[in-house]
């Protein structure tokens, strides 16, 4: 079996493995699995408005993932994307908020300002990382916590008049697409989901097809020899959680200017970020595997809102089968253990 | 006559290589088998058959005449077949007692006999002479003392067969002998052995009959006795080998590397360079005599420019270099095989095209702009494959994939094709076999001939010995004797390396 037919085999076996575990859970407490999935199913793509909905919701996903994977391909652990989205969305909103242009230079301006904020967030654990060796899993963690606290003040005390939510962002800096909207009766659908295969395609365009790429992976791999190639080992280390973190931003940039249109206080985290470790995961590392992951994050998420409605299926379930594939996705060995000896049966 | 092992007609074959192809492998009791070929010839594979790691795709294992099937290594265990690994497989934290019964630790209720452990561990350690601390701990003792904790593991387990992986490769002069006294106690004991090698001088010292395989091809078994090394050489590489590596007398021109009392500080502070002197000139190879760990590391880190200068100067072609980065001194001319070819020399997960353009990636053609060209790196790549007769599937293998003979011509192959005025080779040859090694000596002094400096270090004496034009003998960060190679003894060498001064040099020789 070559690698790479082995590489889409076990993600795809760990879905189905996932799904498979959690009809039996629902079995199991009395429910009825196949009108369980289908609600889900409907929930996700019934009508125009539901896929409108999930493409939304894969948005974001989508940057989460491509956010970890590109650390995680230059040998680093960005566990800090879920602080990186949310200053990116707040910094987007502040940035649509405070100016007056006209749309084709104050939405790009918006968009990247989300950028570099998240950008700036990567940059200080790479930095550190970089200059004093510290462990980048972390100083990531604890900006999370930073990064929400902070920009809950600044929605409080500095964009808002001591409100809970900023107001909305003008359409010269809004992300929403009355074309996208009613072609999908409606639903929250905006154009960040172009900037996001936008994203993945850059993704995949620099860590493979430029010199910059070569650089960051062969230091992700091996320093020692990165060193002794003549690559400089600590701009690296920055870059890698500086280009990292802006695709994190990016992420918050479209929930600020796209689906909610302003930021808000948050009382928890959004989840966003850490889910995009396991899209990551899920996807490989790879972009093509970062979208399909994010589709099915999406699908699942936006089609659990169904679940209790139509077939009384509470959607922690959905969040048991999403850990499920996660934990089949983890423990890919034991696939890819029971792949070889099928293999080896067959011959 | 009879075999205890007999491995009958044996292929194994990987995607895109036959790594064993019809081999035949029959160890008597009692007897030293060795098995020689070439880095990547297929031993490690067909041991790992033996082992019950591989499953080969044709051919019969018969163990006591007995056919088996050897499918995981708890089975070749039980057949009384252990292995010490080339790369030891111990818990350092842990003691020699700990690791050698884990996984098989004697029960007392819920927990570990330790005292019967320990005892049995002594027991066995005194009936081998292997006169090792049970209680110690591993990450406390010697290279030649944990290998031993491997031997004792698979006599612990009950081994008849014992394999050893390229036994000798990480052992000092002094434990290889000792070593050899463990064999004999061993066949004495009524075990036997199997042998992994390519040092054919080992070979003619202990074993009692040797299989040659080639390119994953048994060549032939044959008595010990009566044969020279030369045969050995020959079966195995497939022709006449040079042991004297052939060259011209040099021809030295002007200086290319000037280094001028340099001191370099090591990891830990302490000044590992002092005062240092040396010159190498064109069309000359200057060999770096010295014991492991008097500088020799960190006089290459300091002209690579991984490693920062506490004062001095280095001179390339009158360039001052000592302030440069890798990258510019890289552009300067300078060429290094490094030590560590797994450290330094390679990206593993690359693969092997990647790694033959790892200094030169940015420049034209293997980039426009930033974008990289994949098609000229892969040229490159293959062109260099050809001509260094590297043995590999394709250029898109990954180099951790290679064996270590062809993951070094790969790196020696990209040195030498940017044909850099100063050639530095740190222990070029180190785990390779005869042919590999005629092979790299031979582009070393093709380099001088062009007109180039080379700059040798090797802990091998007769290397040194063999391709330099000059030796500089270091001694505690010092260059503390320049001799010509021709005039020289391996006693001489060896007693400057040990810090005495030279003959003649107006002082009494202190040993």
């Amino acid at each position: 079996m070559s690698s790479r037919l082995q590489a889409i085999l076990v993600p795809v076996i760990s879905v189905l493995l996932g799904l498979i575990a959690g009809a039996i859970v629902m079995l199991v407490s009395g429910f009825n699995p196949i009108e369980g999935y289908g609600a889900l199913l409907r929930g996700a793509f019934g009508d125009t408005f539901y896929i409108g909905e999930t493409i939304r919701q894969i948005t974001p996903y989508i940057f989460a993932g491509l956010a970890v994977a590109f650390a995680f391909r230059t040998g680093l652990f960005n566990i800090g994307v879920e602080g990186q989205l949310l200053v990116g969305w707040i910094a987007s909103v502040w940035v649509g908020l405070a100016f007056d242009l006209p749309k084709f230079i104050h939405l790009p301006m918006a968009v990247l300002a989300g950028a570099a904020a998240g950008a700036i967030w990567g940059f200080v654990p790479g930095f550190l990382k970089a200059r004093l060796r510290v462990h980048e899993v972390i100083v990531t963690i604890m900006m999370n916590y930073i990064a929400l606290h902070l920009v809950n003040y600044l929605v409080r005390y500095v964009i808002s008049d001591e409100q809970n939510t900023t107001v909305a962002v003008p359409p010269s800096a809004s992300l929403k697409s009355p074309f996208l909207e009613n072609l999908t009766d409606f639903s929250t659908l905006h154009n960040g989901i172009f900037l996001a295969l936008a994203a993945a395609i850059i993704f995949w365009v620099v860590l493979e097809k430029t010199t910059t790429g070569f650089e960051l992976r062969s230091v992700g791999f091996n320093q020692h020899a990165s060193e002794y190639a003549g690559m400089n080992v600590n701009r690296n280390i920055v870059l890698s959680m500086v280009i990292s973190g802006a695709f994190a931003g990016l992420g918050g940039a479209m929930e600020g200017l796209g689906t909610f249109g302003y930021g808000f206080i948050h009382g928890a985290f959004s989840g966003v970020g850490f889910d995009g470790i396991a899209v990551a995961l899920l996807g490989g590392n790879v972009a093509i595997g970062v979208i399909l992951a994010a589709a099915l994050f999406g699908t699942l998420k936006v089609g659990a809102l169904n679940m209790p409605i139509e077939s009384g299926v509470p959607t922690e379930l959905v969040e048991i089968v999403i850990a499920l594939i996660i934990f089949f996705v983890a423990s890919s060995y034991i696939i890819r253990y029971l792949l070889n000896r099928y293999k080896k049966g067959a011959k | 006559m009879e075999y205890v092992i007999e491995m009958l007609n044996i292929r194994k074959e990987f995607p895109g290589i036959v790594a064993n192809d019809n081999i035949t492998l029959q160890l008597k009791k009692g007897e030293i088998h060795a098995l020689l070929g070439e880095n990547g010839a297929g031993k490690s594979t067909l041991m790992n058959v033996l082992f019950g790691l591989y499953q080969p795709e044709k051919g019969e294992i018969k163990v006591k005449g007995k056919s088996v099937k050897i499918t995981n290594p708890n089975i070749a265990n039980d057949l009384g077949i252990g292995m010490v690994h080339q790369h030891f497989m111990l818990v350092d934290p842990f003691t020699v007692t700990e690791n050698i019964i884990l996984g098989m630790e004697p029960k007392k209720g819920l927990t570990v006999n330790m005292k019967k452990a320990e005892k049995d561990v002594k027991e066995i350690s005194d009936r081998y002479g292997l006169r090792v601390d049970p209680s110690a701990k591993i990450a406390d003792i010697s290279v030649g003392m944990q290998q031993r904790v491997e031997i004792l593991k698979t006599l612990y387990r009950g081994a008849e067969i014992l394999i050893f992986d390229e036994p000798t490769a990480v052992l000092t002069p002094q434990e290889i002998k000792e070593l050899t006294q463990i064999f004999r106690t061993l066949i004495s004991e009524g075990k036997s052995i199997v042998l992994i090698t390519h040092k054919l001088k080992e070979i003619i010292e202990v074993c009692d009959r040797v299989t040659v395989i080639r390119k994953g091809v048994g060549i032939d078994t044959l008595d010990v006795q009566g044969t020279t090394p030369n045969d050995l050489a020959s079966l195995m590489v497939g022709r006449e080998v040079l042991f004297k590596t052939e060259k011209t007398a040099a021809d030295p021109k002007e200086p290319v590397l000037e280094i001028e009392k340099l001191h370099v500080k090591d990891s830990r502070g302490i000044t590992a360079v002092k005062d240092l002197d040396l010159t190498v000139r064109a069309g000359e190879i200057v060999g770096i005599a010295g014991v492991d760990g008097n500088g020799q590391s960190e006089l290459i880190e300091a002209i690579t420019g991984l490693k920062k200068v506490t004062s001095g100067s280095i001179k390339l072609n009158g360039k001052e270099l000592s302030q440069l980065k890798p990258r510019k001194i890289t552009e300067s001319g300078v060429g290094h095989i490094p030590q560590d070819r797994h450290k330094h020399g390679l990206v593993l997960d690359f693969p092997i095209g990647d790694n033959m353009v790892l200094q030169t990636y940015y420049q034209s053609p293997y980039s426009k702009g930033s974008i990289l060209n994949n098609k000229e790196i892969n040229k490159q790549a293959k062109k260099l494959i050809a001509e260094f007769d590297v043995r590999t599937p394709s250029e898109f293998t990954e180099a951790r994939a290679l064996s270590g003979g062809n993951q070094q011509k790969a790196i020696i192959g990209r040195e030498v094709d940017r044909d850099p005025d100063l050639l530095i080779a740190a222990q070029p040859t180190r785990g390779l076999d005869v042919g590999a090694i005629e092979f790299i000596h031979q582009r070393l002094i093709d380099q001088r001939d062009k007109g180039k400096a080379v700059l040798l270090i090797s802990f091998e004496l007769d290397e040194v010995i063999n391709v330099s034009d000059k030796i500089a003998v270091i001694y505690e960060g010092r260059i503390v004797a320049i001799v010509d190679p021709k005039e020289t003894t391996e006693q001489e060498l060896g007693l400057l390396m040990a810090g005495s001064k030279r003959k003649g040099a107006g002082e009494e020789a202190n040993v």
